[in-house]
């Protein structure tokens, strides 16, 4: 006997949006896959551009279909969408169409002519500007994202800020590197008069490479989290940190995992995932060019409407704080090879180590964008990652041995 | 409240979901959930009565909840979703 | 596990906050 799901006429919003909406209220459009930068844990292993990115008729196109769905803003991103030459033509046409639109940038082409475009009437309140940074200082930076990405990114507050663009957000994904700076990124963003996001990171794209190293140790999400319980009013975080709700209070935000219910991701060939920290076939629902446009992804493909259907907590269910937490991360779970009907691999009750310590199979990546020979901007976390291989003929007898780190 | 001329602020898109409808600000940001199709019924009607008190009628509202749907009204005022219509700017 | 059941209010006795709820439009998970 199949259980009829059928959406209840009344209730909260969360209740309402686990059952997913006709259209996303907001969605992530990665733009392409190009990037100067080589970030080490980038979400979307992104570097080279595909060759079947989506021309920009067919990005009008897909702004046209978001119009009349009215999504109300899509966050542009990429790679770093602002080196795809048609960038400034395809915000201008967003906006002209009614869509809302915030584009994450690491801050490399916002030069103070940009700046005052951004700032000025034709932009106002439709285009939101969000700066990559993920260190209070250069050195905690510039360890993950590369030599004079910081610079860059300052440069491009300043920039922002001399032109009176108004309320630019500091985007940092938070790790064990950068714990330590929370009050000085508030401080940094509030300098600029901007407001600072702090995010979660996912061991997604070549995060995944690098999440046992960066990711918060369990004291450190303390830490955060009574950080933004003491501060974190004028402190945004894309709900990124629902699972920290087991800690006691929740935090502000929908607490819901938003993936294929009110918000997913559009990638650079048309490919659509139920969310940018999920890129991966598993998690692919379609294609807007082969599958009859966004708006039949959206509402029709069967892993969405898998994902609409509400879902039992599995091994989370018998704990009592799962009412909270709702299990965490599909994506963290996902790409640490833990079930997704167990808890999440950063479980503050500690049943996400367990699950770490036992038999799991991370999964290959279904795809990577990242640049084949690294350029003087790959960050000194990926160099000591990615060395050469080991020639048959080297002559040391401990050459290519790596110890595992022995002072964490 | 009753007795006052009120409509949409213009940033505001309103999109109709099975539920009732999302209200969303162009300008704050602001996302705002309507959870009975009578209120989306009395939001949209606002600015085409001469007061809020004939837009719950009209919106077959019942007199007992009309405080109510006048705390929301209120709600929704304090994020700029709607405006007295006296104070539009030009 | 199905939709949870409603105690629906009795028609005086509604509320605000059956009415309207605020979110905020960065608060769902899954836009960076």
């Amino acid at each position: 006997m199949t259980l009829l799901h059928e959406r209840p006429s009344t209730g909260s919003l969360v209740q309402q949006f686990e059952y997913g909406l006709d259209a996303p209220i907001c969605l992530t459009w990665e733009l392409t896959y190009a990037c100067n930068l080589e970030c080490a844990h980038c979400l979307s292993s992104s570097g080279r551009r595909d060759p079947r990115e989506l021309t920009t008729a067919q990005c009008e196109a897909v702004i046209d279909e978001l119009q009349r769905m009215q999504v109300f803003y899509v966050n542009i991103g990429g790679g770093e969408p602002t080196i795809r030459p048609d960038f400034w033509h395809l915000l201008r046409y967003a906006v002209d169409h009614q869509v809302g639109v915030k584009f994450s940038t690491n801050g490399v082409r916002i030069t103070p002519q940009r700046a005052r475009f951004l700032a000025s009437p034709a932009c106002q309140g439709y285009v939101d500007v969000q700066i990559s940074l993920d260190g209070a200082t250069a050195e905690v930076n510039d360890y993950v994202r590369g030599r004079g990405s910081y610079d860059m990114a300052l440069t491009a507050l300043q920039n922002l800020k001399d032109a009176g663009f108004q309320d630019a957000k500091v985007s940092v994904v938070c790790t064990r590197q950068n714990i330590g700076q929370l009050d000085d990124f508030k401080a940094l963003a509030d300098e600029y008069g901007a407001t600072l996001r702090l995010t979660r990171l996912r061991p997604s794209g070549r995060g995944a490479d690098v999440w046992d190293e960066l990711h918060p140790l369990p004291e450190q999400q303390r830490i955060l989290y009574d950080w933004l319980m003491a501060h974190g009013d004028n402190v945004l975080t894309g709900d990124s940190f629902f699972h920290l709700a087991a800690f006691g209070e929740s935090l502000p935000g929908l607490n819901l995992c938003g993936a294929g219910r009110v918000v997913c991701l559009i990638d650079p060939i048309g490919d659509v995932y139920a969310c940018p920290f999920a890129i991966h076939d598993t998690f692919r629902a379609g294609n807007l060019l082969a599958d009859g446009g966004f708006q039949e992804v959206w509402q029709h493909s069967e892993l969405f409407q898998d994902l609409r259907r509400p879902q039992t907590g599995g091994a989370c269910a018998k704990c009592s704080f799962f009412d909270s937490c709702r299990g965490g991360c599909m994506a963290a779970k996902f790409f640490t090879g833990l079930p997704l009907d167990g808890p999440d691999p950063e479980c503050v009750q500690g049943y996400g180590e367990q699950a770490l310590a036992s038999d799991r199979t991370i999964p290959a990546a279904s795809q990577d964008h990242s640049k084949t020979n690294p350029t003087r901007n790959q960050p000194v976390m990926l160099q000591l990652i990615t060395k050469p291989p080991t020639s048959a003929c080297a002559e040391n007898p401990l050459a290519g041995f790596e110890p595992k780190e022995c002072c964490s | 409240m009753l007795d006052e001329a009120w409509t949409l602020s213009p940033s505001v898109a309103l999109r109709p979901e099975p539920f009732g409808a999302l209200a969303y600000h162009f300008g704050n940001r602001k996302l705002t959930f309507l959870k009975r199709p009578e209120l989306v019924a009395v939001v949209r009607g606002l600015g085409e009565h001469v007061d809020v008190r004939s837009a719950l009628v009209a919106a077959g509202v019942m007199e007992s909840q009309h405080p109510a749907y006048v705390a929301a009204l209120q709600g929704l005022a304090k994020t700029d979703m709607i405006r007295p219509r006296d104070e539009q700017p030009s | 596990m199905g939709p949870e059941t409603q105690n629906l209010p009795e028609q005086d006795d509604i509320v605000v906050e059956d009415l309207i709820e605020e979110v905020s439009i960065d608060g769902m998970c899954g836009v960076y």
